[in-house]
C-alpha cells in the first residue's frame, strides 16, 4: 500500500451532510467481484447526465477540481452501505484523503485499510479550507491552508498504518502465537463457539 | 469495576493489544454476501492465506439474487450472475458453508444468522454487511466490516480495533398502540441526527426495550449504522434465551455462568447517555434523503436541505399524510420477519392496494418466514390485496442494476435507507414500519395505519 506522508492538493468542495457510500459508488456501477474499473462510477448519479454525458454542475467536472486528490465533505460522510468499493473507487480516481467534520466508522476504516486518510476538522474548519489548497502533514497532525495551521485527530494505530503504508494483516499475522494460545483457552472456556 | 455489556464482551475477546493501544479482538462468526464475497475470498487465496476456521464462517445469497419465483442464478441484474456463481466457486473452494440460492435455510443474512442460531449472546460477529449491527438484538457484538476486514478476520481470527466508545439510548415508558421498533429507531434518528451515534456501541434498554419481542429488537437495531454506531446490543434476558433454544447452530443450553453475567453492570459508566419517552413516539416517515429527515407521520414536511426538498419533490410546511405513492415495499432486514408481515397482513386484510399503485412487493426475510408465512395463509391475504409474493432476499432495498421502480415513482418502503436514488435512478422513497406500508399502499397516499380498523 502507498504510504500517506504529506499531500498537498485543492480541496474539492462537496459540502453537504450525509454524503452515502450508494453515492459514492451507486450500487449498479459494483459491475464485476474485482476491486477495479471503479473510477468511472465514482459519483456516477451526480456526475453525469443522461446518456452518461458529465454534468457540468458537479464539483469534479470542474476544470478547478478535475483529478481532485482530496475531498472536503459535510457531516457523517460516507454513511450507508459498507461497500468498500467506495473507497476502491475514490482511490483509483485519485483521492488520498477526505476532509470532513465527521465519518460514518465502516467507511473511515475502508479508507484507513486503502491508503486514504479521513481526516475529522469542525466545521466551520471544512467550510473555510473548501476549495482551497490544503497541505497536510499526517506525522505531525497538522492541515495548513494559507498562514492557518490546524492540528486534527486520529487513532495512533491508523496513523501509523498510513504513514507506513502497512497491510494490516501482515501485522496481525505477527501476533499469530498469541491469537492461537488465547483460541486454546476460549477453546475449554466457550467450547459453544467452536463449531 | 463496574463494566458496560458491550466492554465486558470487548474484554472477553482481546487476544493481544498493539504497541499502539488497539485490541486484536477475536471474532466469533464471519458472515458473508454474494455482493462482496467472492471478491473477499479470491483476493485471499490470491494472497496465499487460508481461512482459519472455515467452521465459523458463513456465506449468504441474498444482496442480488432474483426474488421471482422458480429463481435460479439467473438474476435481473446485468453481469448478476457472476457475483452468485464466483461466490459459490470460491465458498466451496475455501470450505465455509453456504447457504445457497435454492437452500431451506436461504435468506437475508440478518434474518437466517438468528433463525438458525448462529449469533449468539456474548460472541462477536461480523460481515461485510453494515446492518450487522442487527444481530445486537440477541445479545452479541455485532458490525458491519469492508471486505478487507472480512478478509482480515477470516485470516487472522482477529481484528485490530482501537476499544469503541459507548452510549446508552434508554426508552423509558411503553409505546403506544400502533408505534413500534421502527418508529423508535426513526425517532432517535431525528432527534440526534443521522451521525449521532458516531462510532459509539449504542445499548439499548429501558421498559420499551424490554417489552419489545426478540424481532422487534432486531428491527431497532438494524438501523443503529443509520445513526453511524458501530454496533447496537440490547443485554440479552429470558426472550432471547428462549428464542435461541433449539435453534440448530446454537449450545443445547445456556446455563454456563458465562451468560449469566452479560449485562451492563449497575453503575456502569457510558460515554454518553440518551434518555427517550417511548410513550411520546408516533409512528413515524421519512419526507427527505437521509433516516434523519425523518417526521411523526401527522406532522408537516419541516425546512431541511433544500437538495433533500428538490430531490423529494415536497416543500416545506406540506402535510406528509396523503402524499401520493406509485410504489410500496415491503421487506429488507428492517421489517421482513414473520411478525412484520403478521402485523401487515392484519391491515391488508379484506382490503385491496388503490388502482394508482403501480408496483406492490412482500419479500420474506428468509426462505424460513416465507413458508411459516404460508403456512399461515399470508400470502393469500397479500395476493388478494393485490401485493406481490416473493421469494427471500434483500431484493429492492436497494438497487443493483436490475429489478427497479417505474423511474421517478414515489416509493414507500418498510427498508433504511431514503437516499437519493437508493431504489433505483431517480426514486423518491419514504421509509416507515410494516403498518404504515400497507395503509399507504391501501389508501394510494401516505396514511397513517391507526385510521384503519384491523379485520377479523
Amino acid at each position: 500500500m502507498t504510504p500517506f506522508t504529506t499531500l498537498s492538493a485543492i480541496a474539492a468542495p462537496l459540502m453537504f451532510d450525509n454524503v452515502d457510500t450508494d453515492a459514492i459508488i451507486p450500487s449498479r456501477e459494483m459491475k464485476s467481484t474485482g476491486r477495479t474499473g471503479l473510477a468511472e462510477g465514482l459519483f456516477a448519479g451526480w456526475r453525469y447526465v443522461e446518456g452518461r454525458v458529465p454534468n457540468p454542475d458537479f464539483v469534479l467536472n470542474r476544470p478547478e477540481y478535475a483529478g481532485a486528490r482530496i475531498i472536503a465533505g459535510g457531516a457523517n460522510f460516507g454513511c450507508g452501505s459498507s461497500r468498500e468499493h467506495a473507497v476502491w473507487a475514490l482511490a483509483e480516481y485519485g483521492v488520498r484523503c477526505i476532509i470532513a467534520p465527521g465519518f460514518a466508522p465502516i467507511f473511515a476504516a475502508n479508507c484507513i485499510r486503502n491508503g486514504l486518510l479521513p481526516l475529522v476538522l469542525p466545521g466551520d474548519v471544512v467550510e473555510s479550507i473548501a476549495g482551497r489548497e490544503v497541505h497536510i502533514d499526517l506525522a505531525a497532525q497538522t492541515l495548513t491552508c494559507g498562514k492557518q495551521t490546524y492540528s486534527f485527530p486520529i487513532e495512533a494505530e491508523a496513523r501509523d498504518m498510513l504513514l507506513e503504508g502497512l497491510d494490516a494483516i501482515d501485522l496481525t499475522l505477527k501476533s499469530r502465537p498469541a491469537i492461537a494460545a488465547w483460541t486454546d483457552a476460549d477453546r475449554v472456556a466457550r467450547p459453544w463457539i467452536y463449531l | 469495576m463496574a463494566r458496560t455489556l458491550a466492554d465486558k464482551i470487548w474484554d472477553a475477546h482481546v487476544t493481544a493489544t498493539t504497541p499502539a493501544g488497539s485490541d486484536l479482538v477475536a471474532i466469533d462468526r464471519v458472515f458473508l454476501h454474494e455482493r462482496t464475497g467472492a471478491s473477499a475470498l479470491k483476493s485471499m487465496a490470491a494472497a496465499g492465506r487460508p481461512v482459519v476456521d472455515p467452521a465459523r464462517v458463513f456465506a449468504v445469497m441474498d444482496h442480488i439474487v432474483d426474488t421471482r419465483p422458480g429463481r435460479g442464478d439467473q438474476t435481473l441484474m446485468q453481469g448478476g450472475q457472476a457475483f452468485i456463481t464466483e461466490t459459490r466457486a470460491a465458498a466451496m473452494a475455501a470450505g465455509i458453508t453456504l447457504f445457497d440460492v435454492t437452500d431451506p435455510d436461504q435468506g437475508i443474512t440478518h434474518v437466517i444468522s438468528p433463525e438458525l442460531g448462529i449469533v449468539l449472546p456474548g460472541c462477536t460477529l461480523v460481515a461485510p454487511d453494515s446492518h450487522t449491527c442487527t444481530q445486537g438484538a440477541l445479545g452479541a457484538l455485532a458490525w458491519g466490516i469492508g471486505s478487507s476486514e472480512a478478509e482480515h478476520a477470516m485470516a487472522t481470527g482477529v481484528l485490530r480495533l482501537p476499544r469503541p466508545k459507548t452510549m446508552l439510548v434508554r426508552f423509558d415508558g411503553a409505546l403506544r398502540p400502533g408505534v413500534t421498533a421502527k418508529d423508535m429507531a426513526l425517532a432517535l434518528i431525528a432527534a440526534h441526527g443521522a451521525g449521532g451515534g458516531a462510532g459509539h456501541v449504542v445499548e439499548f434498554a429501558g421498559s420499551a426495550v424490554l417489552a419489545l419481542d426478540i424481532e422487534a429488537r432486531m428491527t431497532l437495531c438494524n438501523m443503529a449504522t443509520e445513526f453511524a454506531a458501530m454496533a447496537a446490543i440490547i443485554a440479552p434476558d429470558e426472550k432471547t434465551y428462549a428464542y435461541l433454544t433449539g435453534r440448530r447452530y446454537a449450545p443445547a443450553a445456556f446455563d454456563a455462568p458465562y451468560w449469566a453475567g452479560l449485562h451492563s453492570d449497575e453503575g456502569a459508566e457510558f460515554d454518553r447517555t440518551i434518555v427517550i419517552d417511548a410513550s411520546a413516539i408516533a409512528p413515524m416517515i421519512t419526507w427527505g434523503t437521509s433516516p434523519e429527515h425523518a417526521i411523526p407521520i401527522d406532522g408537516v414536511v419541516p425546512s431541511g436541505p433544500a437538495r433533500a426538498h428538490d430531490y423529494i419533490g415536497l416543500a416545506p410546511g406540506a402535510p406528509i399524510m396523503g402524499t401520493p405513492i406509485d410504489v410500496a415495499f415491503l421487506g429488507s432486514c428492517t421489517n421482513a420477519r414473520l411478525s412484520d408481515l403478521r402485523r401487515a397482513a392484519a391491515l391488508a386484510k379484506g382490503r385491496h392496494i388503490a388502482p394508482s399503485i403501480q408496483k406492490a412487493l412482500v419479500v420474506p426475510g428468509s426462505s424460513a418466514v416465507k413458508r411459516a408465512a404460508e403456512a399461515e395463509g399470508l400470502d393469500k391475504i397479500f395476493e388478494a390485496a393485490g401485493f406481490e409474493w416473493r421469494m427471500s432476499g434483500c431484493s429492492l432495498c436497494f438497487f443493483a442494476g436490475g429489478e427497479s421502480f417505474p423511474a421517478g415513482s414515489r416509493s414507500i418502503s418498510s427498508t433504511n435507507r431514503n437516499f437519493e436514488s437508493r431504489q433505483g435512478p431517480g426514486i423518491r422513497t419514504h421509509i416507515a414500519s410494516p403498518e404504515v406500508v400497507v395503509a399507504s399502499a391501501i389508501a394510494g397516499a401516505i396514511a397513517d395505519p391507526r385510521d384503519l380498523e384491523v379485520q377479523a
